[in-house]
């Protein structure tokens, strides 16, 4: 381990009184009150249902809430489940907090989450999101049985989404991971996902933990290494997916902790990525996708707009970052009125590629060319809800899978952007 | 009468010959100095040229704005600029060494207020070269977030950061040059107060719209207008 300093000395303690572990539950948190109790509920049945004979803990790493969070992960007993659910535990379940912090940080609750799993040698872990609002007992097994009994090293999960939902995963970060890493894994960013100790340990024993690693984005980074590391990878699909409400002020931090994240992982992983050719799928239990098909309004004039303003208004910024073809073509495409708008999956391809290498080299500040891909994402969403806005489940696929293989085809493009700009 | 003349004469130029003789050596040592003034500064500007390509000064000073500005005045790279100034200073400080070695009366007082003025020289081009870097970044950073956050006027309020840092920078370099101390306080003064004014009266007309939103999105639940929120991005 790095530094185990970084865990108080009331957290050992309550980590040497738990004493060795079967199962751990990891549960980032910060001011989730509201939706922390059903969600500790929801694990401890899954923990009971699936698993009555294994020694379990649910650790929470909190960020400094002042909602009481802690307390209620910590305050509910095993015995506030029996009577609804008549469900037994052979053995106790633990279930101890620690506060890493005042404000959200995921790399350092992920880090207390792995350091613990390691100091009490779980043999499968889970971490499960705060914020999902429909977790079922189900994805508890789910999530730990590739892990505990098939001897898998990371589970990711697989969701039913409506088709626009999770459109930067299914635009940006599934198939250029895809492309670059050479495996088919929908869910890169993993709001839940099961680990074995032998993968966290050895995640947790990476250098750079104070800077990179530790900062926004560690569960991609953990997926990454996972893959780079050549460690066993499967998916396991979990069901429904929904979320809490979101807004658009969250886009740029949203692409700063999956897509900064991303581009930072080139750097160090180029000797790997630079050398894949091709994609391979991921063993799967269940589906690998399934899409909801729900009417759904969206603004696409207002997205358009957005874009063309991006455009027009960051033009400085683009010239420092884009090609002067790609960025003629953007102008172009900015222009266009809403019916023969269409940012196609080439340029936007391109686009990604060009930001990519421009990010490696810095050539202005990172977060700034992190923060300059929100108004072209915007554009790109405006096409993919044109271009499926009444397609079926197997037209929303097919689209995607053609940007995955657009992705794929022009890698050789990265690869030299890469190589010139040194 | 004839002969005094003569004397006279034949006195003033020993008294020539004299200096001559007292001042040619010395005269040896200035050119010698420059020489070699010479031969050291543009070793040193080489040796910088290197330092600057090597540290990849010239991006730095295109992130900067520094090189828009000096393409605009048909100057060369930031990077040559500066290898070309550190020779001339160090050439210069070679000459005026030289010039000292003649020992000429008031001339010594004047090099030793130049070697004087020197580190405020440099002081103020790296506050210059930092100041025009931290507008440009400032600029970008609020421009991006305008941009983003689909504010109107993106670009002036861009604008609007990077005059206000450049402004404050102008002042500080102008102060530690020492040139129009008074007037420059007295021009900052202004030009900051007027422009936080015209900010002032532009967000006051101009936002009242932006802030009546707002509010009306933050307290009254009217009908939830359709837009991008609702799309998950993750």
């Amino acid at each position: 381990m790095e530094d185990e300093s970084f865990l108080t000395d009331d957290f050992l303690r309550q980590l040497i009184n738990v004493g060795e572990v079967d199962i751990l539950v990891g549960l980032p948190t910060h001011n989730n009150a509201k939706t922390i109790g059903p969600i500790v509920n929801t694990i401890r049945s899954g923990i009971l249902r699936g698993f009555p004979r294994e020694r379990a803990v649910i650790i929470n790493a909190d960020g400094g809430s002042r909602d009481g969070t802690p307390g209620l992960v910590t305050g509910i007993s095993i015995d506030d489940m029996r009577p609804a659910s008549s469900l037994y535990a052979l053995r106790t379940l633990h279930s101890i907090s620690t506060n890493y912090g005042n404000g959200p940080k995921s790399g350092v609750a992920l880090r207390t989450i792995l350091a613990a799993a390691e100091l009490l040698r779980a043999k499968a872990c889970i971490v499960m999101s705060p914020e999902s609002a429909n977790v079922q007992p189900e994805w508890i097994s789910s999530l730990l049985w590739p892990i505990y009994r098939d001897g898998f090293d990371l589970v990711s999960p697989t969701y039913r989404r409506h088709k626009f939902d999770g459109l930067l995963m299914t635009n940006l970060l599934y198939p250029m991971i895809r492309a670059l890493y050479g495996v088919r894994i929908r869910e890169a960013y993993m709001p839940e996902f099961g680990f074995s100790n032998r993968l966290g340990s050895q995640f947790l024993s990476q250098n750079g933990w104070s800077d990179g690693i530790g900062g926004t984005g560690a569960e991609l980074r953990f997926t990454l290494a996972a893959i780079t590391g050549g460690y066993r990878v499967c998916q396991s699909f979990l069901g429904e997916k929904k979320h809490i409400e979101r807004h658009a002020s969250d886009l740029v931090p949203t692409l700063r902790q999956t897509v900064g994240a991303l581009f930072s992982a080139l750097e160090s992983d180029f000797p790997v990525w630079s050398k894949v050719s091709g994609s391979q799928p991921l063993p799967t239990t269940g589906s690998d996708q399934e899409l909801l098909l729900d009417p759904m309004r969206v603004n696409r004039k207002r997205l358009r707009e957005m874009f063309s303003t991006g455009v027009a208004e960051l033009e400085s910024v683009f010239q420092v970052i884009l090609s002067p073809s790609t960025l003629a073509e953007l102008q172009r495409i900015a222009r266009l009125g809403e019916d023969d708008f269409q940012y196609s999956a080439e340029l936007w391809v391109r686009t990604v590629y060009e930001f990519a290498a421009s990010y490696q080299k810095s050539v202005i500040s990172r977060d700034h060319i992190i923060q300059a891909l929100a108004p072209l994402f915007r554009g790109r969403v405006c096409t993919f809800l044109i271009e499926n806005r009444t397609g079926s489940a197997n037209d929303v696929e097919h689209n995607i899978e053609g940007l995955c293989l657009e992705f794929e085809r022009l890698k050789p493009y990265l690869l030299q952007l890469w190589k010139s700009r040194e | 009468m004839r002969e005094m003349i003569i004397s006279e004469l034949s006195q003033a130029l020993h008294e020539l010959a004299r200096g001559f003789a007292h001042y040619l050596p010395r005269l040896i040592v200035m050119l010698i100095l420059a020489f070699i003034g010479w031969l050291v500064a543009y070793v040193v500007k080489v040796v910088v040229r290197a330092i600057l390509r090597l540290i990849k000064f010239d991006r730095l000073s295109e992130n900067a704005g520094a090189s828009q500005l000096l393409t605009n005045a048909a100057l060369p790279s930031a990077t040559e600029i500066l290898s070309r100034f550190v020779f001339w200073v160090t050439w210069l400080g070679f000459i005026l060494l030289g010039v000292s070695v003649l020992g000429i009366l008031g001339l010594q007082d004047q090099i030793a207020r130049f070697f004087l003025f020197l580190p405020r020289l440099f002081v103020a081009m790296f506050v210059m070269f930092f100041g025009l870097l931290a507008a440009s970044f400032f600029s970008r950073a609020a421009l991006l977030a305008a941009v983003n956050a689909n504010v109107r006027s993106p670009r002036i309020l861009s604008l609007a950061v990077r005059s206000i840092i450049i402004v404050f920078v102008l002042s500080v370099v102008f102060e530690e040059l020492g040139l129009a101390e008074q007037t420059m306080l007295l021009a900052f003064g202004i030009a900051f107060g007027a422009l936080m004014l015209g900010l002032a009266i532009a967000f006051g007309i101009g936002g009242r719209d932006l802030a009546r939103r707002f509010l009306e999105e933050k307290f009254v639940r009217g009908k939830k207008e359709e837009n991008e929120d609702e799309l998950s991005p993750l």
